[in-house]
């Protein structure tokens, strides 16, 4: 898609068909000739493993909702129904439920990525916000994906989260009610989720053609942040990143296949086996693991209102992510100090977490009862999310705006195909490798 | 450096250890070494006999099993599976179960409502007509249906064990309710109803009380029919239960791991050979 293209039609066929809609030549230029920099490493694969678990729900997901029925009455027996009496209705129904848990395991890794190495970081800012997108589009899909099998999680959690509309202002009630399209979730909210959960995965595809797109067009980033200089940095995408992405995708499949056999129900809740029951409110109401930091932060503000918008500010501060980090170095590895912080982020991604599955109250520190702060303990849950909630914001709105300003980054490579060995070892300028002659 | 740092992450991650929920207050459950636990796990077929003999004459009294049909009980990985009746629905002793049991239908004659006896097709019937006839009979309490119990509880097999044959008499200090019974291995917290020294026992009050008793139900294959044996093999029954693909799913994924593991040593390989000439 981007620069002059080398696709040579061979056959008649491919010339006839060239000369009139060029997909073969898009296939070509993208998936087999595309330059890639040669230096990415694994964490790079992560974007092929996203398109596999995408094309696995979808095609999961289509087989499911042949034999699902989407009535309050009928859904939990007919989950049920898929995993007794379909053929292999056990087992497309597993890859679906630890599909999703796969799939935000693997957007996690892929977005960590893209923050160390600043991947979001101009000319790819685009490239960034479209993954933002998709990510948005994930949540809310897999939101309503756990509300379809009607159990008791199902049910309370899809009350918890349309109440947080409630929040809003003087048309807080209003929007509920439309969520709803009643005054309680019941058949008509089990319906539309339904409904926006069969159309929401194609609306991802959509937007990851536009995510592949943008990627095409500026290139990869690559882990030392340095731009594609010349042919030398790069390798042909086929056969060498098919067959390290193959490889990649064939190990997570092996953990994949680990949760579907021998674990199938390890990362959902019990609870959810219990079919709703509106009258009774299971005891902890808590979210699949995927969203739990974001219901830790949720949680860690007194106010419903501000919570809620906190917790949308956590996903909103991501889009503007390109033009917080002031830094003109992408990669991490020559930003030491930043680097540093970044690790702290990362732990306080986990322990949001960590305290979203907890109860507010739960001690951090077992059997130790410190001082009241405002209001709770001081050794408590609640009080641990707000500490990692402010980090989390202080990581994208203090520390990558001012690490950018003061920090005095290491020396980076002229280029991928000539990494900076030792600053004593650097060779003077001029003198640089022929890296077309190494190896 | 992105490794090591995801690592300590990973390590904080850990850390949260296995259960992301706060459990309860109860006692830790006591776990059996299943037949059908790990990867290679399979149902123990005189077992699985044993135990739907016990939901049969003691819990079906009580518990409904809404998703279970007769002809369940001789499919593959079932209690009663004979490979001599690939269809469950010819197989004698399923047959034999159902006319056991009746169940309501509609003559088709003359529109009435009849009883009959079960054929292999039919779902285990429910022994009340309805949530509040079952409340009713049971003190208020809804005994909960077994068709996917096992999975809907933590602990699965390991809790109904460790429940059925947990009943303690209660220790000195605790007010029991009529109706109520205390079970250390039931989720709750008892501490408002404890006027005794210290902390309140682990565990909870429970509106069954205690079903299991020695020789209560007499096993064909000459079992010792203790409480203890009596609760494992409804454990593993409702285990079955709830999970009757269960041996269908640990074989295949044997046999996809192991196309898995070829699989990435065959691309890892690839890998090597194709990038051996590139510096990266």
């Amino acid at each position: 898609m981007s620069g002059h293209s080398s696709y040579v039609p061979k056959t008649g066929f491919e010339r006839w068909l060239d000369a009139r809609l060029p997909v073969a030549r898009l296939a070509y230029d993208s998936l087999i000739d595309f330059p890639t920099p040669k230096n990415l490493n694994y964490w790079y694969t992560f974007g092929g493993i996203l398109a596999l678990c995408l094309g696995i729900q979808l095609a999961t997901g289509i087989v499911l909702a042949m034999h699902y029925v989407p009535h309050v009455d009928y859904a939990f027996a007919s989950i049920e129904r898929i995993m007794r009496d379909v053929n292999y209705g056990w087992l497309i129904r597993y890859m679906h439920s630890n599909g999703a848990s796969m799939f935000f395991i693997a957007v996690y890794a892929h977005m960590f990525r893209g923050l160390y190495y600043g991947s979001y970081k101009a000319p790819r800012e685009l490239l960034w916000i479209l993954g933002c997108v998709i990510y948005l589009l994930m949540m809310a899909t897999a939101f309503m994906g756990y509300v379809l099998p009607w159990g008791q999680m199902s049910f309370h959690g899809a009350v918890v989260i349309t109440n947080l509309f409630g929040a809003l202002p003087i048309i807080g009630e209003s929007i509920t009610t439309w969520l709803w399209g009643g005054f309680a979730v019941d058949n008509a909210t089990l319906n539309r989720f339904f409904s926006l959960h069969y159309l929401m995965p194609f609306m991802i595809a959509g937007v990851v053609i536009l995510h592949v797109w943008a990627l095409h067009v500026t290139g990869n980033n690559n882990p030392t942040g340095v731009q594609v200089q010349s042919k030398a940095d790069t390798v042909p995408f086929h056969p060498y990143y098919t067959v390290k992405d193959g490889f990649a995708i064939a190990v997570f499949m092996l953990m994949f296949a680990a949760f579907v056999f021998f674990n199938p129900n390890a990362l959902g809740h019990p609870d959810n086996y219990i079919p709703a029951n509106p009258l009774v409110t299971p005891l902890h109401i808590v979210p699949e693991w995927y969203f739990l930091p974001f219901y830790a932060i949720l949680r860690a503000v007194p106010d419903k209102l501000m919570g809620v918008l906190m917790m949308f500010g956590a996903i909103a501060v991501l889009f503007i992510l390109p033009w917080l980090d002031t830094s003109r170095v992408r990669s991490l590895r020559y930003r030491p100090t930043t680097r540093m912080y970044f690790f702290i982020f990362v732990v306080a991604c986990f322990v949001l977490g960590f305290c979203g599955g907890r109860l507010p109250d739960d001690k951090v520190i077992p059997g130790l009862t410190t001082f009241v702060l405002l209001d709770a303990d001081l050794n408590s849950m609640v009080w641990l999310s707000r500490f990692a909630t402010a980090y989390y914001f202080a990581y994208f709105l203090l520390v990558l705006p001012l690490m950018g300003l003061s920090e005095t980054p290491l020396e980076q490579p002229a280029s991928i195909s000539e990494p900076v060995l030792s600053p004593s070892a650097a060779l003077p300028a001029g003198a640089t490798a022929s890296p077309e002659k190494r190896g | 450096m992105l490794r090591k740092g995801l690592a300590v992450a990973a390590l904080g991650l850990a850390l949260m250890g296995g259960p992301a929920l706060a459990a309860g207050s109860q006692k830790e459950l006591r776990t059996v070494a299943w037949s059908f636990g790990g990867p290679f796990g399979k149902f123990d077929r005189a077992q699985l006999q044993r135990g739907f003999k016990v939901y049969r004459e003691v819990c079906a009294a009580c518990h409904s099993m809404n998703l279970m049909s007769f002809r369940n009980l001789g499919q593959k990985g079932g209690p009663f599976y004979d490979p001599k009746y690939p269809n469950p629905n010819d197989n004698p002793y399923v047959k034999t179960i159902a006319r056991d049991y009746e169940v309501s239908d509609i003559d088709s004659d003359t529109g009435d409502v009849i009883k009959r006896p079960a054929t292999p097709a039919d779902r285990f019937p429910n022994p009340y007509p309805n949530e509040a006839a079952a409340r009713a009979g049971n003190g208020g309490a809804l005994p909960p249906d077994f068709s996917t119990l096992s999975k809907a509880r933590k602990g699965g097999p390991d809790y109904i064990y460790s429940l059925l044959s947990g009943y303690v008499t209660p220790p000195a200090g605790l007010e029991v309710s009529a109706g109520q019974y205390y079970n250390p291995y039931m989720a709750g917290d008892v501490t408002a109803f404890w006027k005794g020294q210290g902390h309140a026992p682990k565990g909870g009050f429970i509106a069954m009380a205690p079903q299991l008793a020695p020789d209560k139900v007499t096993f064909d294959d000459g079992t010792k029919s203790t409480v203890d044996q009596q609760a494992k093999d409804v454990a593993a029954f409702l285990t079955w239960v709830s999970e009757p693909k269960l041996e269908e799913r640990k074989a295949f994924g044997v046999g996809a791991m192991i196309y898995l593991l070829i699989l990435s040593g065959l691309l890892y390989v690839s890998y090597r050979r194709i990038w051996r000439n590139v510096a990266h």
